[in-house]
């Protein structure tokens, strides 16, 4: 899958036309299939810069096929994707990735330090090595993930939640203004989780896009401000306070109807939605 | 002066360097197959080289080795292609695919050798080698042929080290980063072909692929990083070679690629037993030291509390009702104990049974294991209830 194909190579519009400038991230009639199974069916997104936003959604949503779209990873059938107004090749260097923890082999001969620096591997370009200064920046995005003192770790002696950060400082030396999280937040502790989140907030509030795809409902009204429902379609989507209602959860986790209604008041109903969820 | 004699045969020389070259550029290409869990990859691109061999042959009209070289590259790419097509396009599954077309392929090439072989006089030009290799019949002037494709190999993987690291480790990243995953594992599979077709003369198409998995699989065995596993499999790959083509040497009739195979997978044997770390020997001696440790801590702690329940602190525990709260002899444990001080044998009469006291060292050990130190298994169990009786 050539990297270089986006949704819209077809598209007539002159090249430095910027479309919905404002938006870190526009999606327009997006639809992808997998073996003629449709995965995403027609999704528009706007999500505006700025905030930390969560992608829910129930198995099978399509919530990382969304992301793996939006960022060339699969082919969409239709639709078009804008990063700050911009087709995301024009763009690249101002996103940063964290793919699931899962796909990729931890046994591999490698280093922590090494794996951060892959994180500029897009800026250095063809042929050129890394060197001194790229050392120090990838240590410098260890700190802030607290794992300077594993830089030399092998990572295959790394537990679930040190490989999270891991990948989290490899996008942070990237210094992206728009970062997509795959499953961040799955398989780690507590502390964890606390740490991951702190880092996340701290992004947003200094005015980077966060977007992460994240699987526990329980935790989305204390860790983020705006909310995308997914279920191959987008159910809902806004500020956290708007979206995130019963009604909305219903649509997209059907099943759960008769326990969300069972619930007594507006928490009670959205704890019983969380329990059954991926 | 024999030994001498003996290495400066020509014929050796020359397979000596052939070793050499193709040890160097299987181990550094091999480690990518590896990692990339490409290894039965290597499987299919050499056996599907047989009938390209056999084309090679037939084209050219006689034995000619660029003709059939280029005739088993040919075979081999469009091997890879068929993998790559099936996979993708059809229901089957990559290993399914893999098994697929190595079948075809190399019984294509083993009519198209019987058929070669059956025709009046062009037959016995030894294709039959190709299957398990004949090193003696490299010529000094094969040796620029293969020593062009390993630089060129080297010079490849030297120039683009870091875009065949990364799309090893993590393609999804890769290609988000903008590099074009797909062209580069082409090149990458592409020039573990070209390995592949180099050692064919060698080693043969049935057993090349050992010659591609074998060094880096022992490498990785004993690396943190892929620069070093890269170095140590072609190191373990020129080990292999070299050591191959003497034994080969040594006496007559003794096929060179085989051996170089068999030196190969013994280095792989060594490796997956002794390497620090990962080796299956290595990990039976932590498990073993650590069941010792946790022995030692028990009885520590045994004679700690047998201690506390009488309220006496050197009060002397008989060895054989040590062993009876453990299930086991303590013997072992007690001496190691007493080597760090921990206890010290009061059993000073020869016709007494042992007896053990701790020392202040030893409880104030045993303090500090009970503060933070419940996760002792059996620890609670194995702590003696004293009623006040005598012993």
């Amino acid at each position: 899958m050539p990297a270089t194909d986006t949704p819209e190579s077809r598209d007539p519009p002159p090249p430095r036309d910027l479309h919905e400038p404002g938006l870190a991230l526009h999606v327009e009639d997006l639809t992808v299939s997998y073996q003629r199974q449709p995965a995403l069916w027609d999704i528009d997104l706007d999500i505006p810069p700025g905030v930390m936003a969560a992608i829910v959604g129930p198995n099978g949503a399509g919530k990382s096929t969304l992301v793996k779209a939006v960022l060339g990873l699969v082919a969409p059938v239709a639709g078009h994707v804008r990063l700050f107004g911009r087709r995301y090749r024009e763009i690249r260097r101002r996103v940063g990735y964290v793919p699931q923890r899962s796909s990729v082999d931890w046994d591999f001969p490698t280093t922590v330090l090494d794996v951060v620096m892959m994180g500029l591997y897009g800026r250095l370009g063809w042929f050129r090595r890394p060197g001194a200064r790229e050392r120090a920046e990838a240590r410098a995005a260890l700190e802030q993930v607290a794992m300077q003192d594993y830089a030399g770790r092998q990572i295959s002696q790394l537990s679930g939640g040190q490989q999270q950060r891991v990948f989290i400082a490899r996008a942070l030396v990237q210094r992206a203004d728009i970062y997509f999280l795959d499953e961040p937040m799955a398989g780690v502790d507590a502390t964890t989780e606390r740490a991951i989140v702190e880092i996340l907030k701290g992004l947003r509030d200094s005015g980077k896009t966060v977007i992460v795809v994240h699987h526990d409902l329980q935790t989305v009204r204390r860790y983020f401000d705006w909310l995308v429902i997914l279920n191959q379609r987008v159910v809902a989507q806004g500020p956290v306070g708007d979206v995130y209602t019963a009604e909305n959860l219903r649509a997209a986790y059907g099943g759960q109807v008769a326990l969300l209604e069972a619930g007594p008041g507006e928490g009670g109903a959205m704890d019983a939605a969380e329990g059954s969820p991926p | 002066m024999t030994v001498l004699a003996w290495l400066s045969d020509y014929t050796l020389q020359t397979v000596m360097m052939g070793a050499v070259l193709l040890g160097v550029v299987s181990g550094v290409l091999g480690s990518f197959a590896v990692l990339r869990r490409q290894s039965l990859m290597g499987d299919v691109l050499s056996h599907a080289a047989l009938p390209g061999i056999c084309l090679g042959f037939l084209v050219a009209g006689g034995r000619e080795l660029g003709g059939m070289l280029a005739g088993a590259f040919a075979a081999a790419g469009l091997a890879a292609l068929c993998v790559l097509l099936i996979a993708r396009q059809t229901r089957l599954k990559t290993d399914a695919a893999l098994g697929i077309v190595l079948s075809v392929f190399f019984a294509v090439g083993v009519v198209l050798l019987s058929y070669v072989q059956s025709r009046a006089g062009a037959g016995q030009a030894g294709l039959t080698s190709f299957l398990f290799g004949q090193a003696a019949a490299i010529l000094r002037s094969d040796l620029w042929l293969m020593g062009a494709v390993t630089a060129l190999a080297l010079a490849v993987v030297l120039a683009f080290w870091k875009e065949f690291k990364l799309t090893s480790f993590d393609p999804g990243y890769a290609v988000v980063a903008g590099y074009p995953v797909l062209a580069l594992e082409i090149a990458l599979t592409v020039m573990i072909a070209l390995a592949i077709v180099l050692g064919l003369q060698m080693v043969g198409v049935v057993l090349m692929t050992a010659m591609v998995i074998a060094p880096a699989a022992a490498a990785r065995q004993w690396v943190r990083r892929l620069e070093a596993m890269v170095l140590l499999a072609a190191l373990f790959g020129v080990v292999a070679g070299l050591t191959g083509a003497v034994i080969s040497a040594q006496a007559r009739g003794l096929a060179t690629g085989p051996l170089i195979v068999l030196v190969a997978t013994g280095i792989v044997a060594v490796s997956l037993l002794l390497a620090p770390g990962r080796g299956v020997l290595w990990s039976w001696a932590a498990r073993l030291q650590e069941a010792r440790r946790l022995r030692t801590r028990q009885v520590l702690l045994t004679l700690h509390r047998l201690a506390e329940g009488h309220g006496d602190p050197a009060y002397p525990s008989e060895q054989g009702m040590v062993d009876a709260y453990h299930g086991a002899a303590t013997r072992r444990a007690l001496s190691r104990l007493a080597a760090r001080g921990l206890v010290r044998d009061v059993g000073h009469h020869p016709e007494t049974a042992p007896h053990w006291e701790l020392t202040d060292a030893g409880h104030a050990e045993a303090r500090r294991l009970e503060a933070g130190a419940n996760d002792i298994p059996g620890a609670e169990s194995a702590a003696p209830e004293v009623t006040g009786g005598k012993p």
